[in-house]
């Protein structure tokens, strides 16, 4: 059956074959970060494309949305605008709204940011002592969405059997599959 | 308007807005196109105020806001809203300020696709006082 035909292919499989495998997979790889590392050129911004992780901005985006950000350097940060925003030492990207802007004559602005969904402004989040975010604070402008598409980057967080899973099918679709 | 100790934020004394206002908008139509078509979930609508103080060349702030889903109502007759959030300036910009813009604005967001921030075409000018209120009850 096909349990052993495949079993035969790969005794049949010499190094050269391989080899060239190996060498494919890492083509597609290095093109899937190459394509990452040209969104991050265009948009500006660290991290171009965010899931949405909590439902602090319902009912506009739920867990699991996908975001596509920029963040130009021209752009003026506005009341109303949606920002992705890491505080100082964490890791994690905020997703939430700008309600109130500062903006000096020569272009230093400080901003406050609320959930829509939360009941009370940001301050609560920032630093100890912090009372405003700054534009080194902010990963990008919200410009774009998607729904649902995230959820699966949020499943492979949560399971990572799954994760583990899904690597293991990808590597050997990718190395077993034939070239014809 | 009052000079009031901001809890939440700086330690010092800000200026204190207090607004009220009444909104009478009609979402439905824009100028060549029709705002709720079949990609929009729903509009977050924002009362902004913005003006200028010797402190900050731009100030924003967001003083209500109210979300607007596809099916409800695109005809507001708001009348006599208090404002939703406390509208404290950075320093003492609000005293004798003469224009303080008040604007209607709202992002569309989608099922899927383009955040667009839009702003009104309507907007008022609000003029502070030289002075200070004297403490009211509220």
């Amino acid at each position: 059956g096909p349990a052993m035909d495949l079993f035969g292919d790969l005794r049949r499989m010499n190094k050269r074959q391989l080899y060239y495998q190996v060498l494919n997979f890492a083509m597609i790889v290095s093109s899937a970060l190459m394509i990452w590392k040209g969104l991050i050129v265009i948009t500006g911004s660290e991290s171009p494309i965010v899931v949405v992780l909590s439902g602090s901005m319902e009912p506009a985006f739920h867990r699991g949305d996908l975001l596509f950000l920029t963040n130009f350097h021209d752009d003026p940060i506005r009341a109303g605008e949606i920002v992705v925003f890491k505080l100082e030492g964490r890791d994690i990207p905020i997703v939430h709204r700008v309600i109130k802007i500062h903006e000096k004559e020569n272009g230093n602005i400080k901003f406050l940011t609320k959930g829509d969904n939360n009941e009370v402004d940001d301050r609560g989040l920032y630093k100890e002592g912090q009372n405003w975010l700054e534009k080194k604070d902010v990963v990008g402008r919200a410009r774009g969405f998607l729904p649902y598409v995230g959820m699966v980057t949020i499943i492979m967080n949560d399971y990572p059997k799954f994760k583990y899973a899904l690597l293991a099918v990808m590597g050997a679709y990718v190395l077993l599959k034939r070239e014809s | 308007r009052k000079n009031l100790e901001d809890f939440s934020g700086p330690k010092d004394r800000s200026d204190f807005g207090f607004i009220i206002f009444d909104i009478t908008a009609d979402i439905l139509n824009g100028k060549n196109y029709f705002v709720f078509d079949w990609n929009v979930k729903q509009l977050f609508l924002f009362l902004t105020a913005e003006y200028s103080t010797k402190n900050n060349a731009l100030n924003q702030v967001v003083l209500w806001d109210k979300i607007m889903l596809r099916g409800d109502n695109p005809r507001l007759f708001l009348k006599d809203m208090k404002t939703k959030y406390y509208f404290f300036d950075d320093g003492n910009g609000l005293k004798g300020n003469k224009n303080i813009t008040l604007t209607l604005s709202w992002n569309v967001v989608p099922n899927a696709g383009i955040l667009p921030l839009v702003t009104g075409s309507g907007h008022v000018s609000v003029p502070f006082p030289d002075v200070y209120e004297i403490s009211k009850n509220y």
